[in-house]
């Protein structure tokens, strides 16, 4: 018997091939039966209602962005590079903004139960507001639809950091609190040198969980702002009526969220230690 | 009192309980402890030996009574007071070697790298470990763990070490190898000691003086147990002593029926000072109960 990875790996193949299968089969134009008028080509042949493409359509549309994803043919045609380098930039500048703010807040949350129960009601009511609901305003406030997008992606980004962040520093051993204390460390040098690597696997936590929140949020933010970005770019090829580039770049959105979530767990690796 | 190099003097401890009352675990808790001396401590579960231990350490506040070291009252926690706990209290995302380092730069703040890492790999030597010194915590064992947390305590050079049982998670093989290298490390350095213990062996293997306590709620400490053993003792050849048993009997009794005799008593009564081997009126008092060593007499480690 073959180790269990080699099973699973077959096993996806497997899947793969059946359900790429069935769409291909599903979704074939019908035959033509007479020679078709140029009009009718035009038309899209002789198919009586619009159909989502079959798979080696998307998969040869596929290649030909991947193929050169960096072009630039005006504001509506821009290759997928540059969209979805755009939605990054976005979502890495709120995020890091968020961390900069959570990670310190969390850290004063998580140490102070004064501070705790103070700013306990603001967090538990701005957390669970819909960060497009802040659109609006932040379009209002801040009269920029670029800044607006990455201000969303901050508020969004900002709670699981900041309370992952307030609960692992709340959280650390007493045991270690206690080295910290007859060794006469500082508070300063006891936030850095046995808080923050003690409660880091779980700030690591909080910020996989706002990172992959960010992205899907990045997502309808930019069908909302337009212009550019992933975001942008499924619903303008969707008035295009170009299903190719629809499920291809939805495609490229998971390929990129995993990435990000693999990035992450990098770190946390790193900084992960074993009791 | 102000005389020794620690005196904690009037020491008490309570707790607030439902109902307004309050709990006293200890009171007028009076130890003295000289430079370079070895004291055990030993009582039941609950008479508050780790409460006493924390409070001496400054991690803890008495509700009254002082603790004075060399002239100065104990008011938080200081470097001149170095802790091993029982459950090791290494941070484990530091290697055993960087874990020491830690305790010594918090020390000496100015020294360079290099100076701090021959400090600390000096005192891992003298634990007997200088091998593993590169892995974490969690890869290694029991033993070395608290190899490690020995040499982190030492390594700082305190005028005062606390050891809250520090054996008690070991298995007895293992705590009979660090007894011995604790008393290596002990006698190279010449430091003052403080140990909470459960094992009456241990005890009297260790130390210069027992402190027995009786049981709580209320303790106190009853007797100061000279061990008059000569030193450099062995695992091996100090059950020969003829004195031995003597001691060992004297504590077994006291632990097994007068900790809880005494219990609640008058606090009020000065600590008696006995040594089990040369006091005459001592072996007259009372007869030896138990001539035989008991296989049990090692207390459970609960606690």
């Amino acid at each position: 018997m073959a180790s269990l990875n080699v099973r699973a790996a077959l096993l996806s193949v497997v899947l793969l091939i059946v359900l790429l299968g069935i769409w291909e089969a599903l979704n074939q134009p019908p035959e033509a039966s007479e020679a078709l008028s140029e009009f009718e080509l035009l038309m899209g042949g002789a198919d009586e209602e619009a159909r989502v493409p079959p798979p080696s359509q998307v998969l040869e549309h596929a290649w030909d962005e991947l193929s050169n994803p960096f072009y630039d043919a005006g504001p509506n045609d821009k290759g997928i590079g540059i969209q979805l380098a755009y939605s990054l930039f976005r979502v890495l500048t709120g995020f890091f903004g968020a961390a900069l703010v959570a990670i310190p807040l969390g850290f004063v949350v998580g140490m102070s139960p004064l501070m705790h129960k103070a700013l306990n009601p603001y967090i538990q009511v701005l957390r669970p507001i819909s960060p497009l609901a802040w659109m609006p305003l932040a379009l209002f406030i801040i009269k920029d639809s670029e800044k607006s997008a990455i201000f969303v992606i901050f508020i969004c980004s900002i709670w699981p950091m900041l309370i992952n962040t307030a609960f692992g520093v709340a959280n650390v051993r007493q045991d270690w609190i206690r080295v910290a204390r007859t060794h006469e460390l500082s508070s300063l040098r006891t936030a850095f040198s046995v808080i923050l690597p003690a409660a880091a696997p779980t700030i690591l936590t909080g910020m996989r969980i706002s990172i992959g929140i960010a992205w899907l949020v990045i997502v309808a933010a930019e069908m909302l702002v337009g212009g550019t970005g992933i975001g942008y770019y499924v619903w303008n090829e969707w008035n295009n009526l170009d299903l190719n580039s629809v499920i291809f770049s939805i495609l490229m959105i998971g390929v990129v969220g995993m990435l990000l979530d693999i990035a992450l767990g990098t770190v946390a690796r790193l900084v992960q230690y074993e009791e | 009192m102000s005389m020794h190099f620690v005196s904690i003097e009037g020491l008490k401890k309570e707790f607030p309980v439902k109902g307004g009352s309050s709990l006293v675990v200890f009171d007028n808790i009076n130890i003295g402890i000289e430079k370079g001396e070895f004291v055990c401590i030993i009582g039941h579960s609950g008479c508050g030996k780790s409460t006493i231990m924390n409070i001496i350490a400054g991690l803890d506040d008495p509700s009254d009574g002082v603790v004075i070291m060399d002239g100065r009252e104990v008011s938080g926690p200081s470097l001149d007071r170095g802790v091993v706990f029982q459950n090791y209290s290494l941070l484990p995302w530091l290697t055993a070697l960087q874990n020491v380092n830690f305790g010594v730069r918090a020390r000496w703040p100015r020294w360079s790298s290099e100076q701090i890492e021959e400090h600390s790999c000096r005192y891992l030597q003298m634990v007997g470990l200088s091998r593993s010194i590169h892995r974490k915590p969690a890869e290694l064992s029991g033993g070395m763990r608290q190899r490690v947390s020995i040499a982190r305590a030492f390594a700082t050079q305190p005028k005062l070490l606390l050891l809250d049982e520090p054996f008690g998670a070991l298995d007895a093989l293992t705590r009979g190898v660090i007894q011995e290298e604790l008393i290596k490390i002990w006698s190279e350095t010449q430091q003052t000691v403080f140990m909470i213990t459960h094992d009456v062996d241990e005890a009297i293997l260790l130390s210069d003086r027992i402190l027995l306590m009786t049981n709580g709620p209320g303790a106190h400490v009853a007797e100061s147990v000279k061990i008059s053993l000569p030193r450099p003792r062995d695992r091996g050849t100090i059950i020969e002593h003829p004195g031995y048993y003597k001691i060992r009997n004297h504590l077994v009794h006291f632990l097994v029926t007068r900790s809880s005799q005494l219990a609640g008593g008058d606090n009020d009564v000065e600590t008696l000072t006995v040594d089990p081997i040369h006091d005459k009126e001592f072996s007259n008092r009372r007869e030896t109960p138990d001539p035989q060593p008991s296989a049990t007499a090692s207390l459970s480690n609960a606690g």
